[in-house]
């Protein structure tokens, strides 16, 4: 169950909008203007995506946000397999903001959850192979024969006697007719595209710095603001002395927002400078002495209680004599995106009143939800709010919030400037929208063959429903993204009760890549470890047993521990570690080869990765995606964590949050299981299993269990 | 008015002497291919070079650069190294979100220039400075590789 397409459909489309004060406006639905958007004169656009010109070229408008996951490669493949273009005339331009863009799964022009291609896979073909259609039609009556006797091909419709035409000579034809409402699409074995590997459209301008971000845009007479953000959801500057910040040379304006306090410059050094000159004094709030002992202390009360029920069956009290019982307490803190591109939008407000007009530009993963919410800080009508969407320099999740989107324009609006705000990257990482901290612990029972036969497992972590400002905590009082992974998890065991128990500790928690499952499925892949080693069991093996009546998970577990040589002799000092998981629809599993460094910091030399993620759109897109989504959870594991000290974020910078690099980078293989199940995402999917396969093999290794994140290296020094 | 030689041009801009050279290229000259990631040289998103040497240009004054000629993502494909890094790029398929990369083909271009066959050691040290959140290290030490041998075999 997809917890993010369903939740943000109902939550959404009821113009939802609990306020938090963090977003300081709720989610609001965008226009449709009903304008024929990819129209252009003597071009052939049947729908808002596809606009075919005469002299043969393809253009297809991508309504979702680029982020590195490939959807302006994705989007145009989708639609040229059902029209049989050329693919080496198809080019891809960003849709502007329109309900004809919205994300099916959404209802709104939004992306995440890696939800594009699953969402775009039928409407996309379809629109492509009405236009098919349409043109066959055209060339039919052109040469007077039946349609059926005419096939396309490269950008050609060509009849059984050999007569050929360019799509680009029937544009004007194919425009008269009218648009089949229901066109009848390719069988998979027929695709020439679609599961083949292609190249990227959007490369090029990525190696000459033309590419352009939301922070590369350039304005006449525009201002950059860098602002001091309230380094607590709910602080508020009590005393702000600028008197420093206003002499900076370039420096033109400071403004105080409740969230926040502004610098506008000439540049952003000049801001930069006159930001750091500002004397705050803020109120922390209730969160004023908030430290990270005290959130783990809060997140353990919530499991305690926990008491909102996501699955019973059984009865976990009923252990039988002689039954092997364990149990263990798990902890992840909260994380920042740490988005290589900091937040950033530029935002220019005219007039006043019903001529208020708004324009921004941003990379943004959630357009549509930003013209409404926009429309409301302007006081301007939604159809009156542009939104430019840019490249954008990484998302995970942090840019589906709408937080630089409002200050931008807030700050536009105040100095009647454009605006270009930029967060610095150390208030870019204190100013909240984090990964969730939690705590879970589990019970286990095996029986007298080693078999699972109970699990029982308490989360305690904060709400992202709650947190959102467009959802809201279904009545059973479960939060979805709070228990994925662990609620759904695939292992046949008879006596199970899997809870939640709310915990709020205070900072502004958000989606980030693979969501929920980021942290549960290091908890439950870990815990199902334990189970195997208290079972005297293969670990791998052990999984397999309890995975008979699940043949998706089987197989990717079973291939990737084939690939990787699983029960196969190491280096001296390697081991390996296993999990999988299922999360946005894909099936993904990794053996991680791992050795221990004299730091006390795991080395992992080689992950091999599985992956069912149904029929492929493009595989080479795919193997990518898998294998950044395990850098991204790698990095997490090894040094990902924001904590609190006297309410603030101890985390600044790259310094003390530290990622990833080429030096640390294993090799990784990625397998694609051929499938002809509907697509799945795989943006996220690759990140969840990488951190319990790299526990597991510290513990094949070591015998030392890793319950917390980021792995504790003093801990494994000893080891 | 401090003068610069970007890209083998003369330019003139009037900025104040401690600004770092990154947002003299970004916001003065409009060359927006140098990113800001960090402020403080630890990401290597705005990396280019003084007289061929990489350089984290959020560190570096503009009134520092003096007469050393500055190379940027935008001028970086004049150069052999530069072109064949580029194509490199390009046959891999190397970027994703692609914010790293200018920084990245601007240190790769640097060690390239003066290691003609790197060794992975050698590429973990010149490279690893450039953070990537998209993890695309990989396909950047094969793209390195691919582009140390077009360079060797047209030399």
């Amino acid at each position: 169950m997809d917890a993010l397409a369903s939740s943000t459909r109902r939550g959404f489309l009821k113009t939802g909008g609990g306020a938090v004060a963090a977003l300081t406006v709720g989610f609001a639905l965008p226009v449709a203007t009903g304008r024929a958007l990819a129209a252009a004169p003597a071009a052939f656009a049947p729908n808002a995506w596809l606009r075919i010109t005469p002299d043969n070229r393809v253009t297809v408008l991508c309504g979702s946000s680029e982020m590195g996951q490939g959807v302006l490669t994705a989007i145009p493949m989708l639609l040229a397999e059902e029209l049989d273009a050329d693919w080496s005339t198809v080019r891809v331009e960003q849709a502007p903001v329109d309900q004809a863009f919205a994300n099916p799964m959404f209802g709104m022009q939004a992306t995440g959850g890696s939800t594009t291609v699953r969402a775009h896979w039928e409407p996309l073909r379809k629109a492509g192979a009405a236009a098919r259609e349409m043109l066959v039609a055209a060339a039919a009556a052109r040469w007077k024969v039946g349609a059926d006797t005419c096939r396309t091909e490269a950008g050609h419709v060509i009849h059984a006697g050999g007569r050929k035409a360019s799509y680009g000579s029937l544009v004007a034809a194919a425009s008269t007719l009218p648009v089949p409402e229901a066109p009848v699409l390719k069988a998979p074995k027929d695709f020439r595209l679609l599961g083949k590997p292609t190249k990227r459209l959007d490369t090029p301008g990525k190696l000459d710095g033309s590419a352009k971000y939301g922070i590369d845009v350039q304005l006449p007479g525009l201002l950059v603001a860098v602002m001091a953000r309230a380094p607590q959801p709910g602080a508020k500057p009590v005393k702000v002395d600028d008197a420093k910040a206003k002499a900076v040379k370039g420096v033109r304006q400071v403004i105080t927002l409740p969230q926040g306090v502004a610098v506008l410059a000439s540049g952003y050094w000049a801001a930069k400078k006159g930001r750091d000159a500002l004397a705050i004094d803020w109120d922390l709030g209730p969160a004023a002495d908030l430290s990270s002992a005290k959130v783990s202390a809060l997140l353990d009360e919530g499991a305690a209680k926990a008491d909102a029920v996501a699955l019973s069956a059984g009865d976990v009290a009923a252990v039988p004599a002689g039954a092997t019982t364990l149990s263990a307490r798990y902890e992840a803190p909260y994380l920042a995106h740490a988005c290589m591109e900091p937040m950033n939008c530029t935002a220019w407000v005219r007039g006043q009143g019903e001529d208020a007009t708004v324009e921004i530009w941003a990379g943004t993963q959630s357009q549509g939800p930003v013209q409404g919410i926009l429309s409301q800080v302007a006081q301007a009508t939604p159809a009156k709010v542009k939104v430019n969407t840019m490249m954008l320099g990484g998302g995970f999740g942090r840019r589906f919030a709408p937080d630089f989107t409002i200050d931008a324009t807030l700050l536009s609006k105040i100095s009647g400037q454009p605006v270009k705000l930029v967060y610095t990257r150390e208030d870019d990482m204190a100013a909240g929208f984090y990964r969730p901290a939690s705590v879970t612990r589990f019970a286990g029972a095996l029986d007298a063959q080693g078999r699972a036969t109970m699990l029982r497992a308490d989360v305690g972590s904060p709400s992202i429903m709650a947190a959102s400002g467009f959802m809201k905590i279904p009545d059973n009082g479960v939060d979805s993204f709070a228990m994925e992974g662990i609620a759904d998890h695939p292992y046949d065991i008879g006596h199970q009760r899997l809870a939640y128990g709310r915990s709020e500790p205070g900072p502004q928690v958000w989606f980030w890549r693979s969501v929920g499952h980021s942290q549960n499925i290091f908890f439950i892949e870990s815990f199902i470890d334990e189970m195997a080693a208290a079972a005297k069991a293969d670990p791998f093996e052990f999984r397999r047993a309890l995975l008979t009546k699940q043949p998706r998970y089987k197989a990717v577990l079973e291939a990737a521990a084939q690939k990787a040589g699983w029960g196969q002799p190491l280096p001296a000092g390697v081991s390996r570690g296993i999990a999988v998981a299922q999360s946005f629809g894909s099936y993904v599993a990794e053996v991680a080869e791992v050795s221990l460094g004299s730091d006390g910091r795991p080395r992992v030399h080689r992950v091999v990765a599985a992956v069912d993620c149904g029929m492929t759109v493009n595989p080479a897109i795919i193997e990518r995606q898998i294998e950044g989504a395990i850098v991204y959870g790698l990095s997490a594991a090894l040094y990902g964590r924001i904590s609190f000290k006297d309410g603030r974020v101890e985390q600044s910078n790259f310094h003390d949050y530290p990622v990833l690099r080429m030096n640390e980078m294993p090799r990784v293989e990625v397998h694609i299981l051929p499938s002809t199940e509907k697509p799945g995402g795989i943006g996220e999917p690759g990140t969840p299993p990488i951190a319990p396969a790299v526990a597991n093999a510290i513990y094949a290794a070591t015998g030392k269990r890793l319950r917390t994140l980021p792995f504790d290296t003093e801990a494994l020094k000893k080891a | 008015m401090i003068t610069l030689n970007v890209n083998g041009k003369p330019r003139s801009v009037d900025a104040e002497p401690d600004t770092p050279l990154l947002w003299v290229l970004r916001e003065d000259l409009k060359m927006t291919g140098t990113k800001f990631g960090c402020g403080m040289a630890l990401c290597g998103a705005c990396t280019v070079h003084l007289d061929g040497q990489a350089v984290r240009s959020c560190q570096t004054p503009v009134s520092s650069v003096g007469a050393k000629k500055v190379t940027t993502i935008e001028g970086i494909g004049a150069s052999r190294t530069g072109k064949a890094v580029q194509a490199a790029w390009l046959a891999l398929d190397v970027p994703q979100c692609g914010y790293c990369q200018s920084g990245q083909i601007m240190s790769a271009c640097s060690l390239l220039a003066r290691n003609k066959a790197p060794s992975d050691a050698d590429i973990d040290e010149a490279m690893s400075g450039n953070i990537c959140r998209c993890g695309t290290y990989n396909e950047i030490r094969a793209a390195i590789k691919d582009a140390a041998s077009t360079l060797t075999k047209g030399a």
